[in-house]
């Protein structure tokens, strides 16, 4: 979409106006300094993504929407997680963070900062893991995705 | 030639002229006094002094709706813009191509709750096209031809230009674009010719075909592309209150409006057909009533629309065909030579039968033994009276359902109203713009005593330019559709619907000096509209305060949530 101030918010209140969810939405600006990516999960009836997708593409500022799900396509979010980490926490927590693939990347006296990345649903399964007790705060990107292969996106 | 060096405003002003403007309607304040400073010190269009922003909307709504044009409006910040929100909302749910321009506090005080600030173009993002922000005087020329172009093109609507006041006084080289290019923005024109094919196989072979026709048939100035079409087919038609004209309504092959209040023989043949192409409509809630219940009955539906996002929205289509819908239209008659031969026009027959004995109910009748005024009668006379030639235009509620169902419609254009959002207080501004567009022609605006309220105001604006605009009110001292719902609805508690302390309209008409009638028998109903069409009142305002029936209702009704074919019928009780 136009790298434009006012073009998120179009967006969102496509989605608030008629009703949509939305689950994620993550933006950033491309290669191209006048184009900005957005990626949205949502969910729905085949019409209701058939109508999101349309209504999307009437949006002056959108320039080109793909929907990931009609192909094979890759997904990545980051999460930070803090963690209580006394002593008796501390092995426990380096274990499933290395099952995960995370990394802490914060360390203070009682607690870790853990940075996992992945789809969506292993950082849910990596939250599942952890015992609940120990959590203290979570942020999260929201979903990216790229289609594989020779599948892309561009103006 | 160098471009000359001209302020922000006089560059608005210019703008306009390259865009060929006739008429601005406006209403001057702070943030715009640059603009109206160069609109001053100009000769090319006409600026049209309303008395509330709304109805500068409306009008200029109305002149793009009778005309085809974009119309202009112009407004101040904050309550400029806010009050010209209602009329913006309407342009956009009837799809009529505008361009706002609003005023806006200087760049350096906006976020800073400025006097008469608000965030218009956050306001106004869910009910226009596109608006935009103008933060550099050397914008201001190509967003305006960027306004224009997008207003009219595609599926149109109205679009908002926010300017700042500090960026009227500002100054640039004045270079007007000759073209525009948007890489978001390609609407498509040209229907799939397979798609179109599709179509026309299937309508051929259709036992029991329907012919649905909406308000883009006459956006899209595809009248004659339609009446060519269907005389070639011979196919019944239907036309969508927004539609009306867009078919000829004296032709034998059509049915009558259909809906919530569309005839017996419309709605009926609608929900019974086998292959329905619906061209420039939109299957909404108050045409096809429950979707679950229209889609209860097998049938192939065709849809030609220039919108993508119509098709399949709330039903789902066999054959879409996204297009401009007069070009898709010819393209659909040039490939039916190459199929006639295989088209056997007697198969419809027994379906033209059943369809003549649906309308053999004559749902339209209504009981008249002359002890009141029936508002169906005026419609009836009004017609008789104008030769069927008049631009109508109406308010919302009942008043503007018989407008619809009593005069019939031959042309596109001339039937002017509020389909999508149903905005009470149109009716009046709407006739404004008509009559500026049209000086020699005769409008009426039909309405009713609680509708005409909500812009009374412009009364004033027809007096000081002149517009011999004919107001048929059709007072029954309640808001009629209102009253008919709780009265179906609601066991008759007539809840807050009663217009109690009205005006004298007939003094209050005068007061602004225009003339004022006051009809009160059945048999002064000719008489009265005769005089006031008449050469001796030609040149003036006539407001008709008609005092009608206080319980007739409009019939056929689809009571909300039925469907199309669950009518109640002017008999039944």
């Amino acid at each position: 979409m136009e790298n434009e101030s006012g073009a998120l918010s179009r967006v969102s209140g496509l989605f608030s106006a008629r009703g949509y969810n939305i689950e994620s939405l993550t933006v950033a600006p491309t290669e191209d300094p006048t184009l900005s990516r957005m990626t949205i999960v949502t969910n729905g009836s085949d019409a209701v993504i058939e109508q999101i997708v349309k209504q999307l593409n009437k949006l002056l500022d959108v320039v080109r929407v793909l929907d990931l799900n009609d192909g094979k396509y890759i997904e990545r979010e980051l999460m930070l997680v803090k963690v209580k980490a006394s002593n008796q926490y501390q092995d426990e927590m380096k274990r499933i963070s290395d099952i995960f693939r995370g990394r802490i990347i914060d360390v203070s006296d009682n607690t870790f900062t853990i940075e996992v990345t992945g789809s969506s649903s292993k950082l849910d399964a990596y939250l599942e893991s952890l015992d609940s007790e120990s959590i203290i705060e979570t942020v999260r990107t929201g979903a990216l995705g790229l289609g594989r292969g020779d599948r892309i996106l561009k103006a | 030639m160098k471009p000359e060096i001209i302020t922000g405003a006089e560059i608005v002003i210019r703008s306009l002229q390259k865009e060929s403007v006739d008429f601005v309607f406006g209403y001057p304040g702070g943030a715009v006094l640059n603009i109206y400073d160069a609109i001053f010190k100009q000769k090319h269009f006409k600026h049209v002094l309303v008395r509330h922003e709304q109805a500068a909307v409306h009008a200029a709504d109305a002149f793009s709706r009778a005309t085809g044009k974009v119309g202009v409006a112009l407004v101040t910040s904050g309550p400029g813009a806010t009050n010209a929100v209602t009329g913006i909302a309407t342009a956009y749910m009837d799809s009529i191509p505008m361009v706002i321009i609003s005023g806006q506090v200087p760049t350096h005080a906006i976020g800073e709750d400025a006097f008469q600030e608000c965030d218009t173009v956050g306001i106004t993002r869910p009910c226009v096209k596109h608006n935009f922000l103008v933060k550099d005087v050397n914008k201001i020329a190509s967003t305006i031809k960027k306004a224009f172009y997008i207003a009219a093109t595609g599926r149109p609507g109205p679009v908002l230009v926010d300017i700042p006041k500090d960026i009227t006084a500002e100054e640039a080289e004045f270079v007007y674009p000759e073209t525009v290019a948007l890489r978001s923005y390609t609407p498509v024109t040209k229907g799939h010719l397979g798609q179109i094919k599709k179509a026309l196989d299937l309508l051929i072979k259709a036992k029991k075909p329907m012919v649905y026709s909406g308000g883009g048939v006459v956006l899209g100035d595809a009248a004659e592309s339609l009446k060519k079409l269907i005389d070639t087919l011979g196919f019944p038609v239907t036309n969508t209150l927004m539609g009306l004209g867009g078919f000829p309504a004296s032709d034998e092959k059509f049915l009558g409006m259909l809906g919530m209040h569309g005839t017996y023989e419309a709605n009926m043949a609608m929900q019974d057909c086998d292959v329905l192409i619906a061209v420039g409509a939109r299957f909404d809630d108050r045409v096809i009533g429950n979707p679950d219940h229209f889609l209860s009955k097998p049938r192939k539906i065709i849809h030609i629309d220039i919108d993508p996002a119509s098709i399949s929205k709330r039903v789902k289509i066999d054959v879409p065909i996204v297009g401009d819908v007069k070009i898709v239209l010819d393209d659909m008659l040039e490939c039916y030579g190459e199929v006639k031969s295989d088209h056997d026009k007697s198969r419809v027959k027994p379906w033209l039968a059943q369809i003549k004995e649906w309308a053999s109910k004559d749902c339209m009748a209504f009981e008249d033994d002359g002890s009141f005024i029936k508002p169906q009668k005026v419609i009836q006379t009004l017609h008789k009276v104008t030769n069927g030639d008049a631009f109508v235009t109406s308010d919302v509620g009942q008043h503007q359902m018989w407008a619809a169902q009593y005069y019939p419609f031959d042309k596109p254009r001339r039937w002017i109203n509020s389909g999508g959002l149903g905005t009470m207080g149109v009716g009046l501004p709407y006739a404004m713009g008509c009559q500026l567009a049209f000086p020699d022609s005769q409008v009426a605006c039909v309405t009713g005593e609680a509708s005409i309220q909500m812009c009374i105001q412009e009364l004033s604006t027809c007096k000081q330019f002149n517009l011999p605009i004919k107001i048929i009110n059709l007072n029954n001292r309640y808001m009629g559709m209102v009253r008919q719902w709780q009265e179906f609805f609601y066991g008759n508690r007539y809840a807050e619907s009663y217009m109690d302390a009205l005006p004298d309209f007939v003094k209050l008409a005068e007061s602004y000096g225009h003339v004022g009638m006051k009809i009160e028998k059945s048999a002064d109903i000719e008489p009265a509209l005769k005089e006031a069409f008449s050469e001796k009142l030609k040149e003036k305002l006539v407001f008709m305060d008609f005092i009608t029936d206080q319980t007739e209702n409009v019939f056929p009704m689809v009571p909300n949530g039925k469907g199309i074919s669950e009518m109640i019928l002017a008999g039944d009780s």
